[in-house]
């Protein structure tokens, strides 16, 4: 639903935005999850950007909705988060860890499409993505994705970086990021459509 | 112009949603996906990842419906 007239009232005291906050952390939490990959530091994430939105309130303008500016702030304590993982050494190499003959295997070696893994039809995108199941499916797909793809994966299509952006907190090269976001998607596909169309066929 | 085999018309589906592709990538990815059927779902399913990133966002800040009716 979009917001209605109301909800720029709603903001208005502190008290409600409080409330408003409670209601939207299980929702952040699950975002920090599928992109920390570890649910004790997703919990810090979380709990750090509240306490931020708290007191940072008197820098909320109300240009955007509220949830919509707390968000922000828990995409920066996620990069933060992104950052310290690296410099734990948390990020592993870059490398191949049987990924590549995961992708492979979705061709012939001509460049064709295997017979078993060509591509489906999913149906209609829009009811596909208001559909409860496809997102239950997604998260298992998510978690199943190797670390290090999903790392980069989450990077440009959750938090919305570019991919000159992520080069550089990665330090890697953008067409090594291509490569590997190329990758991820095959491996997404594949593991969505198997999951995703089995329960809808049956 | 080279023809692409499907291989290589995934990694061009791909990096179209990350940079634009050059005038000769489009051009061969135009052609593939107008040949090759697999390749026009795939294309289709890249998209709908791409897009589900920002209905994850939407979701995630929508306003619940829950909260905010007492506080006038």
């Amino acid at each position: 639903m979009s917001a209605s007239p109301d909800s720029a009232h709603d903001a208005d005291s502190l008290d409600a935005r409080q409330r408003r906050l409670a209601a939207v952390r299980p929702r952040l939490l699950a975002f920090a999850r599928l992109q920390l990959r570890d649910a004790s530091e997703a919990d810090d994430v979380v709990q750090e950007a509240l306490i931020t939105a708290v007191e940072k309130d008197a820098h909320f303008a109300g240009k955007s909705g509220y949830e919509t500016w707390v968000f922000g702030i828990l995409k920066n304590k996620i990069l933060d988060a992104l950052r310290a993982q690296k410099r734990r050494g948390k990020w592993q190499s870059w490398e191949d860890d049987g990924v590549e003959a995961a992708v492979e295997n979705q061709f012939q070696a001509t460049g064709r499409w295997q017979d078993m893994a060509r591509p489906r039809s999913w149906g209609d995108p829009e009811s596909t993505l208001a559909s409860e199941r496809f997102w239950q499916v997604f998260d298992s797909c998510m978690i199943a994705l190797p670390e290090n793809i999903a790392r980069i994966f989450t990077m440009r299509e959750l938090m919305g970086l570019s991919t000159r952006q992520i080069c550089e907190e990665a330090g890697i090269k953008e067409n090594n990021c291509w490569v590997i976001l190329h990758r991820g998607r095959l491996l997404l596909r594949a593991c969505l459509e198997k999951g995703w169309l089995t329960e809808a066929d049956s | 112009m080279k023809m692409l085999m499907c291989r290589e018309a995934t990694r061009l589906m791909s990096k179209r949603l990350d940079v634009s592709l050059g005038i000769q990538e489009k051009m061969a990815l135009k052609f593939h996906l107008a040949m090759c059927g697999a390749c026009k779902q795939c294309n289709k399913q890249f998209q709908l990842l791409h897009d589900a990133g920002r209905v994850l966002e939407h979701q995630t800040t929508a306003m619940p419906f829950d909260v905010g009716g007492d506080s006038r």
